[in-house]
């Protein structure tokens, strides 16, 4: 890599460290609370953005996979991995801030509410590719399996976004009014919204950052690895 | 390779697993017998006729689920015991193994759902408002099962914790097909003027009117929908799994 590319990437690092600072004391200080929520409203800034990035990860992670697939790189098998380690990170993240939301709000900590069947569904995807992984000793076997598990369970995740909002007698207690409209769109206050929408970039940023400093420190062990041997 | 050999391959793959099942009945007495043992610690442990049709949806297909679990990855499995798997490799199309699996897992299926739901009727003394539409919910939801687990089977014959892992790669997968067949099996099971269908449709909110019959129609429907889609990606990835 050139000179002024690492730079650039130095520099970006610092403007994340400054912008997630920023994100997080406009989260509290600057944001207004929502009408019926209160103060319990500031959730969305770090719980939302959390979710969302659980199912980026579990995109890119099926990406890679495909890629694996196609043309056999061990570097993609890894780089799909490192993509479902963080977003099972971000899954748990999300689930438990939300868990919590819950019990403030609505009483008990867990209901079923679809929205926590489809995170809950993500989660044990998450485990169930980790667990596959753990069992498979040969690394081009376990990189073609569970490459093949992470597509097949990408294409069932849309269906669920789909059916599990129709389980009978779960209805969604999840707050539309006040943040979320129904129709998918954002209904906000425009200081809440640009606190929002810079807290998802910052959780994207802070996932891409992990996500390619754990694949430059796996090159440079493979590369000390293979040195090593010749 | 012409479409009739392919689609001969793929039989020849079917009759093969047939015979040997015939002749030595294991899965298929396995399956039925942890069936009808489930069957029979759930009618012991609540009384019939205390049950919502909803409830009894639901054991009737966690019954179905597990034992398509306890079942379907015999397919593969028995193939990499017996050390049959390279020559079925050398010999045989994979799309036409999958296929001929495929067809296996459907018949072992549909085989124990033809003698558990009769017993489940039996047991916990059911009359089906619709029995239609129970038989379509049983006959697709088999589908689905067979065509989710399939090619997670195919994974975990490769893998090292084959019994331990199945059931949790399989139910992320399956869920969607899971959740489907029990609504319908509900529906069906529901008379129209049953003391739970009120309760259930206030319940039911936003589906509102949507929980009758028009609704189990939509529910088949997807069901057959998330079928083909299955059997699809499933032909579309099995090469991977099998030919690594």
């Amino acid at each position: 890599m050139c000179a002024w590319a690492s730079r650039l990437l130095e520099a970006l690092k610092w403007l994340l460290g400054v912008w997630m600072t920023v994100v997080v004391i406009a989260a509290f200080f600057y944001a207004p609370a929502a009408q019926n929520l209160g103060q319990m409203s500031r959730i969305i800034y770090f719980h939302i953005p959390a979710a969302w990035v659980s199912v980026v990860a579990f995109a890119v992670c099926t990406a890679y996979s495909v890629r694996y697939l196609r043309n056999r790189r061990t570097q993609d098998d890894a780089a799909a991995s490192f993509s479902a380690e963080l977003g099972l990170l971000f899954c748990v993240i999300a689930t438990m801030s939300g868990s919590i939301f819950a019990k403030a709000t609505w009483g008990s900590y867990w209901n079923w509410d679809p929205r926590e069947t489809s995170i809950f569904v993500l989660l044990l995807i998450y485990g169930a590719y980790f667990a596959l992984r753990s069992s498979i000793d040969d690394p081009a076997r376990r990189g073609s399996l569970s490459a093949v598990y992470g597509v097949l369970a990408f294409i069932t995740v849309p269906l669920l976004v789909f059916v599990a909002p129709r389980i009978p007698a779960v209805q969604s207690l999840h707050p539309d009014g006040p943040i979320l409209a129904t129709g998918g769109g954002l209904d906000m206050d425009g200081r809440m919204m640009t606190v929002f929408i810079s807290s998802l970039l910052g959780f994207t940023g802070l996932y891409a950052w992990v996500f390619t400093l754990r694949l430059r420190a796996w090159r440079f062990i493979t590369a000390l690895a293979n040195r090593q041997e010749d | 390779m012409s479409s009739s050999n392919w689609a001969r391959e793929a039989l020849a793959v079917l009759v093969k697993d047939v015979r040997s099942e015939y002749r030595t009945r294991y899965a298929f007495s396995a399956v039925l017998l942890f069936a009808v043992t489930a069957l029979a610690v759930v009618s012991f442990s609540v009384s019939p006729y205390s049950l919502d049709a909803d409830v009894q949806a639901a054991f009737l297909w966690i019954v179905l689920f597990f034992s398509a679990m306890t079942g379907l990855p015999r397919s593969f499995v028995r193939e990499e015991e017996a050390r049959t798997a390279m020559s079925l490799r050398l010999t045989t199309a994979p799309e036409a193994v999958y296929m001929g699996k495929l067809l296996f897992n459907i018949l072992l299926q549909g085989a124990v759902a033809t003698v558990v739901v009769p017993l489940f009727l039996v047991l916990m003394d059911i009359a089906p408002a619709h029995p239609g539409l129970l038989a379509g919910a049983t006959i697709l939801g088999t589908l689905a099962l067979a065509s989710s687990s399939t090619i997670i089977a195919a994974i975990v014959s490769r893998a090292n914790a084959r019994g331990a892992i199945f059931a949790v790669l399989a139910f992320p997968v399956t869920l969607p097909g899971l959740s489907s067949a029990i609504r319908a099996t509900t529906a069906a099971l529901r008379s129209a003027v049953g003391s739970g269908s009120g309760l259930a449709a206030g319940a039911a909110g936003s589906a509102g009117t949507a929980t009758g019959a028009a609704g189990a129609a939509g529910d088949l429907r997807a069901l057959a929908a998330y079928s083909v889609l299955m059997i699809a990606s499933s032909l579309l990835l099995f090469d991977f799994v099998w030919d690594d």
